[in-house]
Formats: C-alpha cells, sequence, structure tokens
C-alpha cells in the first residue's frame, strides 16, 4: 500500500505487508553473514538488522516513480523498494545477473527500473546526487519526491550541510531520511558531534525537522507520510531523524570494541519485527499463524534468491570495460 | 559556406564571447540546459562568461550556487542523471577540488558500477591555468589530473573555433564532459563565421604543418607554441605543433602519425611533470612509435612549484613561446 | 550434519584463534547461536551457527591459531555420526571465479597496432643502434633488421661490423663464448673513433721528467716479504696512488671538457690502461683511488683485469674515469706519449722501470728510474699545471711510506 495518503491505514492487509517488508530484510541479512562466513560474498557486508523498520515504514510512503538514494547499508532499502531478492542475491555475490552486473557488490545496488539510485559508499556522497535529482523534477515540473537515506555520520560532512542548503534555498522536493543508528562506524555520536539532537542541525536550514522512533514501523510509517505530502504540495525538503540502532556489527570483520554489550542487549528488546508483531496481534490485526506463513514464505523466497545467485554467471573478462564510458543515455 | 554558396559574414570577437555564445546556443538548442555556479548570475560569472545570459534567459535556467562546489556540482550529476543536461561552472580547477569526491566517485563510476543502467551527461566548465597573477589558489592546471580518471571526458579549447563548437558536442554526449578554459586565452581575438558551430571532440588537430619537429601539447600553450614554431622557421626549422584538444581519451592516432613525420617530439604542458600529462603522452609515443624516433622524446612542463604571484617568477613557472623554441632548438642540435 | 568451520569474516583475515566455546559437545544449538568467541587481528569476534543441531564433537581447543576453513566442531542429529567424518584438514576456500587465462583488454591495446605508415623506404633503427653504428662507423644501409618487423637492433650493427672487417683482411676468429659486445675488433673501431676524436679536437701539450724509483722500490720488497705471494703489490700500484693523490692537489687536470669547458671533477676515479689478449684496450675507472689503501688498489687492478679479459666490465666503469694513467710495465719501451681519452682533460704515461745513470749528490749512481709523461688538453690547462702534477708525484713516490 504504498502511495501519497498522508495517514497509515492499518489495514490487515497493510500490517502483514510491513511485516513481511522487515521479515525479508532481516532473514535475507542473516543469510548474507552465513554466506559471508563460507566466503560466496566477498569485500565489506553492512548488515541492517535492528533498523528494518526504517526502510520498511519510509517506503509505503514512496510512489513507483520517486527516486532512492541510499547508503553502503541498503540491502534493506533495496528490497523494501521492490527490488527482487534474487537480483539483489547475486549482486552480493558478484555475479552478471545481480542488480548492477555484479560490478557494485553489497555497498552498491543500482535498480533503474526502481529509480534506485544506489548505495552509495561514500558517507554524505549521495545527498549532493539527491539535489540534483529533485533539482530536475522541479525544473520539469514533475511530481516526484527523492528520499535520500544516510546516516548519522553523514552529518559530520561538508556535503550534509551544503546540500541541505542547497534543497531549503530552492524548495527541491527531497526527503532526507537520516538513520541515526548512534555509532558511525565505531565512533559514538556524541563522541564526533557537539550538538547530538542532528534534527535541530536540520532545522537550522529553514526546512522541517523532526525526529522518530526508528524501531516502530507504524511510526516511521506515519512521519515518512506526512514528511512526503508536504514534499509533494511543493513546500520543500522534509528532514526526519529515526533513532534506530544496529544489533550487529558495523561491517562483518568488527570486535565490537566501541560499545557494550548490555546496551545491544538493551536495545535488542526494543527490536522492531517482535514489537509490531506483537502489537498488531493483540490488536488483532495479525494472526497468530501469519507469522509463521510470512517466515515459510520468506524462507521460499530466500531460497530461490540464492538458488539465483548461485547459478548466475560471472561477467566475462572482455566485458571489463564495458559501460566506462556510455555510447548513449538509456532511454 | 552557406547552403547558397556564399561565404558566412565573420565576426570578431574574444574567446569569452566565443564560450557565451556557445552556452547561449545550447540554452536555446535544449530546455534540458540550464548553467549553474557560482556568480553566474547577477555577477555575470567571475571571468563575465556567463554576462547577460541571467536577464535573456531567467533565474530557472541560470542558477547562482551558494559557495558549495561538493553540492551544486553533485546536483548537476544527479540532475543529469534525471533527464536534465546541466552546464555547472566551477570557479577555478583549484575550487574544483572541493568537489571532487562527487566528480571522481560519483559522475566518473555511476555509469560503470550501476553495469550500464545510467549515464552523466553533464558538462563541466572550468578555469584553469596561470598567467593573471592570482597565485598559488587560482592559478594551477590539473587537467591532467581529470585526464587520469576512467569514466571521464576532458577537453581543452585553444581556439576561438572550439570554444564556440565543443560545447555542444559535449552536452550531446552521454558522459560526464569536463572543458578547462585556460584564463589566457579569454581575452583572446580572433575571427569566426558568424555560423560557426558544434565542432568534433574526439580528434586532436594540426595547428601548422612542419617536417622536422612536433610540439605536443594543449590548451594555453597551443598559441605559445605556434608562435615558437614561427620564430623557427625564421631559422629553418620547420615545426609541426599538434593541439591535442581531448585530454582524455587521447587521440593517438595523429599524435603518432605527426611522430612518425617529423621523427622528434616536443611534449609541452603547462601542468607540472611529475606523474604529468606530459608523462603519459611521452610514454605512448615510446610504447607506439619507438623504432620512428630519431631523438628522445622531449618534455617543457610546468616547474613544480606552487604558481607565484611576481609576474616574472609567474612566467617562469610554465612554458612560454621562447623556452618552447629553446626546447626546440636544443632538439634539432641548433643551439 | 556438517562442520563448523572456523568463518571468513573479512578479505583480510586468513587464520583466528578460539578463545572460547560457549556450547559443549551434546548441546543443542539453533541458527544464529553464538557458539564461541573467535580472537582475530582485531579482537574478540562472537561466531554463530547457521544450522539447527546438536554440537557432537569439538575438534579445536581453546587456544590454537588454524586457518580460516577449518573445521571448529561437528554438529548433527545427536546420533554421534558426524564426528565420525570430521575432516582435519581447512575446507578449500572458494574456487577463483575466473579460471584460465585471464584477459587484460587494457595491455592487449597497448600493444603497438599497425605500424604507423612511415615513409617509403625509411629504416626503422631503434635509437640505440644509431648510436652503436655511429661508434663502430658502420653505414645503416648496410645493416640487415632482425628484430620485431625487421627493425635494426645494436646486435644487427655488430654483426654488420663484424662482416665489414671480415672481408678485408684476415677474419680473427671469435674467441668461442665471447660475450655480447666484446668483439675486439669493434672495440678496435671504438678506439679508432675515440682516439681519431682526440687527435682531431684536442690541442695535447706534453711534459716529461724521469723520476728516482729507488726509494719506492726498497720499500715495495719491505713491504712484500711481509705479505703472502697472492697479496703482493705490484710497483704500478704505488704509481696510481701516487699519481691520484697528485691530483688532489692540482685539481684542474682531474674531469672533464664538456660543452667548451673544463669542468674539474670532485672525485679522482684513474682509468687504468688494460691491454688485453688478442689485441684492444680498455681503461675502466678505479673509483676513488685517492682513498684507497696500497692493498684495497691492488685488489681493485686484479678484479679489473680478470673482468677485462672477460668481458664482465660495466658500462659506467668505462665512462666514469676522470683521468687515464697508461704504465707500460717492465718490458715497453723508456716512455710514452698518449693521446688523451675525451672528455677527459689529461693523462699520464709512465714508461718501461729501467736502471739508468743518475746524477745523485754530484755523482752519477746507478738507479731503477721511470720516465712520467703528462699529456694535457691545453684548452683546460697549461704547462705550468702539467709541471705540478709530475713534480708532486715524483716527491709523492719518494716517501713511498705515505701513500
Amino acid at each position: 500500500m504504498t502511495g501519497t495518503d498522508e495517514k497509515v491505514h492499518l489495514t490487515r492487509e497493510h500490517c502483514l505487508d510491513l511485516l513481511r517488508q522487515m521479515v525479508r530484510i532481516r532473514r535475507f541479512e542473516e543469510k548474507c553473514a552465513e554466506l559471508y562466513s563460507g566466503q560466496k560474498i566477498r569485500g565489506f557486508l553492512h548488515l541492517y538488522i535492528g533498523e528494518e523498520a526504517v526502510a520498511a515504514g519510509t517506503m509505503q510512503a514512496l510512489k513507483p516513480d520517486d527516486a532512492v538514494v541510499a547508503t553502503y547499508r541498503e540491502h534493506g532499502h533495496a528490497l523494501a523498494r521492490g527490488l527482487a531478492m534474487g537480483p539483489v542475491m547475486a549482486e552480493m555475490y558478484g555475479k552478471v545477473n545481480g542488480a548492477s552486473r555484479g560490478r557494485g557488490g553489497s555497498m552498491h545496488i543500482f535498480d533503474r527500473g526502481k529509480r534506485f539510485l544506489g548505495g552509495n559508499a561514500i558517507v554524505g556522497g549521495g545527498l549532493p546526487l539527491a539535489v540534483g535529482l529533485a533539482l530536475a523534477d522541479k525544473m520539469q515540473g514533475r511530481d516526484r519526491v527523492t528520499a535520500c537515506f544516510f546516516g548519522e555520520g553523514a552529518v559530520a560532512e561538508g556535503e550534509f550541510h551544503e546540500s541541505l542548503n542547497l534543497a531549503a534555498l530552492w524548495k527541491l522536493p527531497v526527503l532526507f531520511l537520516c538513520e541515526n543508528n548512534l555509532y558511525a562506524m565505531g565512533t559514538a555520536l556524541d563522541r564526533s558531534e557537539s550538538q547530538t539532537d542532528i534534527h535541530l542541525k536540520a532545522a537550522s536550514y529553514n526546512l522541517p525537522s523532526r525526529q522518530v522512533d526508528g524501531m516502530d514501523v507504524v511510526a516511521v510509517e506515519g512521519a515518512a507520510r506526512e514528511a512526503a505530502a508536504s514534499v509533494r504540495r511543493g513546500a520543500g525538503p522534509f528532514f526526519l531523524e529515526f533513532r534506530t540502532y544496529r544489533f550487529r556489527a558495523h561491517s562483518m570483520f568488527d570486535a565490537q570494541l566501541y560499545r557494550e554489550k548490555e546496551e545491544v542487549e538493551q536495545w535488542k528488546e526494543n527490536d522492531p519485527i517482535p514489537r509490531f508483531a506483537d502489537w498488531a496481534q493483540q490488536a488483532d490485526l495479525l494472526h497468530p499463524a501469519d507469522k509463521e506463513a510470512i517466515e515459510a514464505s520468506v524462507q521460499a523466497e530466500l531460497a530461490e534468491a540464492v538458488a539465483f545467485a548461485e547459478a548466475g554467471a560471472w561477467e566475462p573478462v572482455e566485458d571489463l570495460q564495458k559501460f566506462v564510458t556510455m555510447d548513449e543515455v538509456p532511454a | 559556406m552557406n547552403g547558397d554558396g556564399t561565404a558566412a559574414p565573420r565576426l570578431r570577437l574574444t574567446y569569452r564571447d566565443a564560450v557565451r555564445e556557445a552556452i547561449r546556443d545550447a540554452l536555446t538548442r535544449d530546455e534540458r540546459v540550464f548553467l549553474m555556479g557560482e556568480d553566474v548570475g547577477r555577477y555575470g560569472g567571475c571571468y563575465a562568461v556567463s554576462k547577460g545570459l541571467l536577464a535573456e534567459f531567467g533565474e530557472d535556467r541560470i542558477r547562482d550556487t551558494p559557495l558549495s562546489e561538493s553540492a551544486f556540482v553533485g546536483a548537476g550529476i544527479g540532475a543529469a542523471l534525471n533527464g536534465m543536461r546541466p552546464i555547472v561552472e566551477v570557479m577555478t580547477v583549484n575550487f574544483s577540488l572541493l568537489a571532487l569526491d562527487q566528480i571522481v566517485n560519483n559522475a566518473a563510476t555511476i555509469p560503470h558500477m550501476s553495469g550500464g543502467q545510467f549515464a552523466v551527461p553533464l558538462v563541466i566548465r572550468m578555469a584553469t591555468g596561470s598567467g593573471r597573477q592570482l597565485a598559488a589558489q587560482h592559478s594551477h592546471s590539473l587537467e591532467g589530473w581529470y585526464a587520469h580518471i576512467p569514466g571521464l571526458k576532458i577537453l581543452a579549447p585553444a581556439t576561438l573555433e572550439d570554444a564556440r563548437g565543443m560545447l555542444w558536442t559535449a552536452i550531446e554526449d552521454p558522459n560526464p564532459v569536463l572543458i578547462f578554459e585556460n584564463v589566457q586565452l579569454y581575452d583572446m581575438e580572433g575571427e569566426l563565421p558568424a555560423d560557426a558551430g558544434p565542432v568534433d571532440i574526439t580528434r586532436a588537430a594540426i595547428r601548422r604543418e612542419g617536417k622536422h619537429a612536433s610540439v605536443v601539447t594543449f590548451g594555453g600553450s597551443v598559441p605559445k607554441a605556434v608562435a615558437a614554431a614561427e620564430t623557427l622557421a625564421g631559422e629553418g626549422v620547420d615545426v609541426e605543433v599538434v593541439d591535442l584538444r581531448s585530454l582524455r581519451p587521447l587521440d593517438d592516432a595523429t599524435i603518432m602519425a605527426s611522430v612518425a613525420k617529423t621523427h622528434r617530439v616536443l611534449v609541452v604542458d603547462e601542468g607540472w611533470r611529475s606523474g604529468g600529462l606530459s608523462a603519459e603522452v611521452s610514454a605512448r609515443i615510446n610504447e607506439q612509435v619507438f623504432y620512428e624516433l630519431d631523438a628522445p622524446v622531449a618534455r617543457l612542463a610546468g616547474v613544480e612549484v606552487p604558481i607565484p604571484y611576481p609576474k616574472h617568477l609567474e612566467d617562469a613557472s610554465v612554458p612560454q613561446a621562447d623556452t618552447i623554441a629553446a626546447a626546440l632548438r636544443e632538439m634539432v642540435g641548433r643551439r | 550434519m556438517s562442520a563448523f568451520v572456523m568463518p571468513s569474516l573479512g578479505a583480510d583475515m586468513e587464520a583466528g584463534t578460539v578463545v572460547e566455546w560457549l556450547r559443549k559437545v551434546g548441546d543443542t544449538v539453533h541458527h544464529g547461536d553464538v557458539i564461541a568467541v573467535v580472537e582475530t587481528h582485531k579482537g574478540a569476534i562472537e561466531v554463530e551457527v547457521f544450522e539447527d543441531g546438536v554440537v557432537e564433537e569439538i575438534l579445536v581447543p581453546p587456544g590454537e591459531e588454524v586457518p580460516v576453513g577449518t573445521a571448529l566442531a561437528m554438529i548433527g542429529d545427536g546420533s554421534g555420526a558426524s564426528a565420525a567424518a570430521a575432516p582435519k584438514a581447512p575446507l578449500p576456500a572458494a574456487a577463483p571465479p575466473m579460471a584460465g587465462e585471464v584477459r587484460r583488454p587494457d595491455v592487449l591495446k597497448v600493444k603497438p597496432k599497425a605500424p604507423v605508415a612511415a615513409e617509403e623506404g625509411r629504416r626503422r633503427v631503434s635509437p640505440y643502434a644509431r648510436r652503436r653504428a655511429e661508434a663502430l662507423g658502420v653505414d645503416l644501409a648496410d645493416v640487415k633488421g632482425t628484430g620485431p618487423g625487421g627493425v635494426v637492433q645494436a646486435v644487427d650493427v655488430e654483426q654488420a661490423a663484424g662482416r665489414a672487417r671480415a672481408s678485408g683482411r684476415e677474419a680473427p676468429a671469435a674467441p668461442p663464448g665471447r660475450r655480447r659486445g666484446f668483439d675486439p675488433e669493434a672495440m678496435r673501431q671504438g678506439i679508432a673513433a675515440a682516439m681519431a676524436k682526440s687527435h682531431r679536437e684536442i690541442p695535447h701539450y706534453y711534459l716529461d721528467t724521469t723520476i728516482d724509483m729507488q726509494a719506492a722500490m726498497h720499500w715495495l720488497e719491505a713491504a712484500n716479504a711481509e705479505r703472502p705471494v697472492a697479496q703482493r703489490l705490484l710497483y704500478a700500484t704505488l704509481l696510481i696512488k701516487a699519481t691520484a693523490l697528485a691530483l688532489r692537489k692540482v685539481p684542474e687536470l682531474n674531469g672533464f671538457w664538456i660543452d667548451g669547458g673544463a669542468r674539474p671533477a670532485e672525485r679522482v676515479h684513474i682509468g687504468w690502461a688494460i691491454a688485453l689478449r688478442g689485441g684492444g684496450l680498455m681503461a675502466p675507472a678505479i673509483h676513488d683511488a685517492d682513498t684507497m689503501s696500497l692493498d684495497a688498489l691492488m685488489a681493485a687492478m686484479r678484479d679489473l683485469v680478470a673482468r677485462a679479459r672477460s668481458g664482465g666490465i660495466r658500462g659506467s666503469e668505462m665512462t666514469d674515469p676522470t683521468i687515464t694513467i697508461t704504465n707500460l710495465g717492465e718490458r715497453g719501451a723508456e716512455a710514452v706519449h698518449g693521446l688523451i681519452y675525451p672528455p677527459q682533460l689529461a693523462l699520464v704515461g709512465f714508461g718501461r722501470l729501467a736502471q739508468a745513470p743518475l746524477a745523485i749528490d754530484g755523482a752519477v749512481s746507478v738507479r731503477p728510474v721511470v720516465r712520467a709523461s703528462l699529456a694535457g688538453d691545453h684548452r683546460g690547462s697549461d704547462g705550468h699545471s702539467g709541471g705540478l702534477l709530475l713534480a708532486a708525484i715524483d716527491a709523492l713516490l719518494q716517501k713511498p711510506e705515505g701513500l
């Protein structure tokens, strides 16, 4: 039920979808960890476990022709945006049937059809891009929103400030979505920022800015719908700060020397998936059997995705230089 | 020549005028084209290139930006990804370093990294080079750096015709194209046919034919090399001048044909010598036409210093017509 | 039933050490359970199991470092069957994706494509081959190229030089196994070119002096009495050392004439002329001869002779000398007046060591003597400097213990 409604309509159908999206991401990420340990996936692997509510909730507020710019922790965004799991998994493998022909790997998932413009692995590097995408929409009079995800680490980069200023100055249709998981890799927010309330920084650029509980998928969706509607009305960019937490390490090879186990355990008690599932069950929106049915169908989808990736071919070395420069702008 | 067989009238103008005409032409031809950059609107451009365009095309298409190189260059990339044909002006190549992340990590990588799903049809124009006594943070020639990056196309218009004609061809190119306008050329005057239009951006050009030695150069050094060749002609030495025009990709065929003809070559580059474009051209000549050489490939490049302010030191920092002539004399054995 | 292996947690992780097992044999485990702690170079990391089952055997005890892929434990259904199948060696890592030849498009591209159209009839000659042809006096028109695409390379020029001589007078048989570039006839051509240039371009002046060698020979006899035969000094060692030291006092004769000016050298590298068997001559450098002990100098001379005769002299040793000494030894002529080796500034010659009558303190005495000569480049110095140099050599040889 993605679309332009300003309010969340919590039908049974919609609850099933929200839960399903979060479970898809959770199980996909767990599988990636396993495949990484077994050396099927290489390079850097950043998992989204714990933060699922943000991607699952915000995507509900987007239309198919909106654009998404994401970070290097973007598997969840890609899946929630509607990319098929097979090409996303094949991208992890580096196979030619991957979303980006295997060229980008975990950090660089692209999908033209879904207007998903990447995993961007330079912290803050996606924000100027999003501003430009929105500028083009505004100049061409198209009713579209560009959603730009970034972590709280990006707030320390100049590109964050330059981009917020420019988007606000030119009243561009950008939805700035800050996933504040409290750690920029291993640096805690209060060790890197003098002002730890990030939405206040955004507000200083004269754009509407709000802080949201990023572990509550309904709250996330509600805030995203409201913000997106404001952007669509032509009011210019909107900023949302989601307070969230990653349950796993920054990347696979991380001994997590920078945080206490107790802190992780405390956040896990606020796990967005059981939190939502339990609430929806109590509200009679979901039935006990729904969870199992979702788990089973996600497992089947995942098995298919792994098989798709395993069966994929490697890009021939002859094609190494293909698309370094383009012969034409894809239609 | 016009269709009716009469020659188009010729106009007298400067390089700056030619660039402005090119921008005006592009804005007129294609609604997706717009110009943005620092002080391109009300101020009229740091080098007065865009003077008058704001009044003609309006705020929407002639956009003054904040001093946020990374954001507005990145915005140009985003707009190009989303159907526009932006012309982004960066005041000088030194400032473009603030946007290096966007140029190198986004514009140059996205087409390949996305498996060919996205193109970045963007033009970035910037001033480059010394000669205006602007000292070490406004005078460098970093074209060679950018020419190192796969995914970018790098142009160096050295003539009025190229200043007028390269822009449109670059806009039509599906790739990010960086155009480097040497500040010493802005005031260069000459004539162009009134109907001058787009030119090819893939080939080097022979600016002067010769048979005893070749000078391979680009940008602001082209007029200097031609002047040096004229001096040498008076001494009985016939020098060919090759203007690279495109620094990436390099037109190997034209370079090598000239070397095969003259057997002696001097590469002139206002940029620094170490790891510079002159090193790349020299290496290619050795790789491809080693057996045509009658003398070692010679190079005349920028002295390896931050460009200083005083005129005499600034002049001494980069190749000049007389030092090019001296290097040529040495190469052909006429000291 | 399967092995729980040392996981790969990053491309830069090759091995890990189990520091703690969080489950023991017989425990039931579930997908996602953390069952061990592994120490890596980044610190301790909890590792999880990716299946449901029972720990049937623990294969790697805490404290042992094992490569990635090594089975750490066996997970089964509880029957114990998995333990029997436990692999002891690390499982192979995923096969590299690209087996076989990896083609590199860019490398292929830089190979010369179709040769650039050259003028009709123009010979393709490497720059080095041209230099050799000039040095050997070879007309490139007579040289057949055997390099890629018929390119004339240095070896072709050298062979053409050999053929040209063979068709002239007697053809000297090439010594078996001689090294490339040490063709004695080619060397003759090289000497011819250098000496012709010297005679043509350098305005020589000559000075002679007779040096009493009695003190030097007495000292040498005593010095050699203390040395094993193999390490005895030749008297030439004294001549070289004395010349080298004298050049420090008269530095204007040590160095080169380049670009119309004398360029005295900072260091003294003596070019020592060595006659080769079968003809030919070379004068490779004894570097920093003024700073060497006589024993070191002797060793350097022995080494140079051996290498000169086997063709093992390096190119730089031929171009480094700042002056040349030619010594005719005990059987040559009484005196030698040589040609300077360009671009050096001078040449010192020593004639035969001979007995000769000498007036000493008003009486005639027969003494061992050597005639020393100096050839100087009059562009760079004059006879006064030359005289000073010979006098200095003489003085040094009268006090051989100071050498």
